[in-house]
C-alpha cells in the first residue's frame, strides 16, 4: 500500500512542474509579446517586431 | 539534506520543489542571460533598421515621391531614447526567458527518457527552437516592418501560434521520433500551415521601401537565430548545472 502510494507520486511529480513551467512560460509570451492592450503593445512594440511577433 | 518537517507532512512535496525550482533557477538565468545579449543585438542591428522604416511610416520620409530620398537620412542615435530602450531589454529577458521555461521543461523530459542535455546539446535545442517558434511563422509571416501592410492582428495571431505549435510538434518528432512514419509527420506538420496559408493584407499599402523591409527581415531572421542557439546552450548548461547540484546535495 506505501509502495503503491510512493509509486503514484514520483510518476505525478514528473509531469505536474513540466506542465507548470510550460503553462507559466506560455503565459509569459502570450502576456509579453501577444496581448494587444495598449499599454502593454507600445512598452514591447520594438521587441514584438524585432521577434517577428504579428504586432498590430 | 531536505528539510525533515516538509517530509513528515507531505511526502510528495520535496521531489516536487526541488525539480520545479530547478527548472524556474535555469530558466530564469538562461532567459536573462540570453534575452540581454539578444536585447544588445537587437539594438545595434535591428532597431537603427526599425527606426529609418518609422521615418517612411511617419511620412517624413516618402518613397517614390516628388523628391529623391537618400537611403542615409540623419537617424536618431544609438541609445538616444534611453527609456523606450530599456523597455525593450526589459521585454526581450521576458520573452527569452518564457521561452526557456517551456524549453527546459521539455529537456527534462527528454532527459527523463535517456536523453544528455548540456550546453553543447543545447545548440541543437536552440536551432530547433529558432526553427519552430522563429523561421517556421517567419517563412509566410515575414517579420513586419513598422508600416507594413497586413492581415487583421487576431487573425495573424491565431495563425501564428497554430503555427509554432505544429512546428514544435514536428522537431519533437525530428528529435526523438525515430520512425518513419513519425518524420513523414513531423513533414506535414510542418508543410501544412504554409499550405493553408497565412492571413494576408487585402492591399498593400507599406510606405516603406522595400530595401528596408527585406534588410529587417533579414536582420530580424539573424538576431533570432542567435538568440535562439544562446538560450539553447544556456539552458542546457544551466539545466545541468542546476542537476549536479541537487545530485550532490542528496
Amino acid at each position: 500500500m506505501a509502495t503503491q502510494a510512493t509509486t503514484a507520486s514520483t510518476s505525478r511529480v514528473g509531469i505536474l512542474p513540466v506542465m507548470f513551467a510550460v503553462v507559466l512560460g506560455l503565459g509569459v509570451i502570450t502576456l509579453t509579446g501577444h496581448v494587444q492592450a495598449a499599454a502593454l503593445h507600445d512598452a514591447a512594440h520594438d521587441v514584438r517586431h524585432a521577434t517577428g511577433f504579428p504586432c498590430h | 539534506m531536505t528539510q525533515p518537517t516538509m517530509c513528515a507532512t507531505r511526502p510528495a512535496s520535496p521531489a516536487t520543489k526541488p525539480m520545479l525550482s530547478r527548472i524556474l533557477t535555469s530558466a530564469l538565468f538562461a532567459g536573462a542571460a540570453a534575452g540581454l545579449i539578444a536585447a544588445l543585438l537587437q539594438l545595434v542591428f535591428v532597431q537603427p533598421v526599425l527606426l529609418h522604416a518609422e521615418l517612411y511610416e511617419s511620412g517624413e520620409l516618402v518613397h517614390f515621391g516628388g523628391d529623391v530620398v537618400s537611403a542615409h537620412p540623419e537617424l536618431p542615435g544609438m541609445f538616444s531614447d534611453l527609456f523606450r530602450d530599456a523597455l525593450s531589454v526589459i521585454f526581450t529577458m521576458l520573452i527569452y526567458t518564457g521561452y526557456a521555461l517551456m524549453m527546459i521543461a521539455l529537456m527534462s523530459v527528454a532527459e527523463g527518457n535517456g536523453h544528455k542535455i548540456d550546453g553543447r546539446t543545447g545548440v541543437l535545442w536552440g536551432l530547433a527552437g529558432f526553427i519552430a517558434v522563429h523561421l517556421a511563422p517567419g517563412f509566410s509571416l515575414a517579420p513586419e516592418v513598422p508600416g507594413v501592410a497586413a492581415a487583421d492582428v487576431a487573425a495573424r495571431q491565431i495563425w501564428w501560434f497554430a503555427t509554432v505549435a505544429a512546428a514544435g510538434v514536428a522537431m519533437w518528432l525530428i528529435a526523438f521520433g525515430g520512425t518513419l512514419i513519425s518524420y513523414v509527420i513531423a513533414a506535414a506538420l510542418l508543410l501544412a500551415p504554409h499550405l493553408i496559408g497565412a492571413p494576408e493584407p487585402d492591399v498593400f499599402t507599406g510606405p516603406v521601401p522595400t530595401e528596408i523591409g527585406a534588410l529587417f527581415a533579414a536582420r530580424a531572421f539573424g538576431i533570432g537565430l542567435a538568440a535562439w542557439v544562446l538560450v539553447g546552450a544556456f539552458a542546457g548548461y544551466f539545466w545541468r548545472h542546476e542537476s549536479q547540484r541537487a545530485e550532490a546535495a542528496a
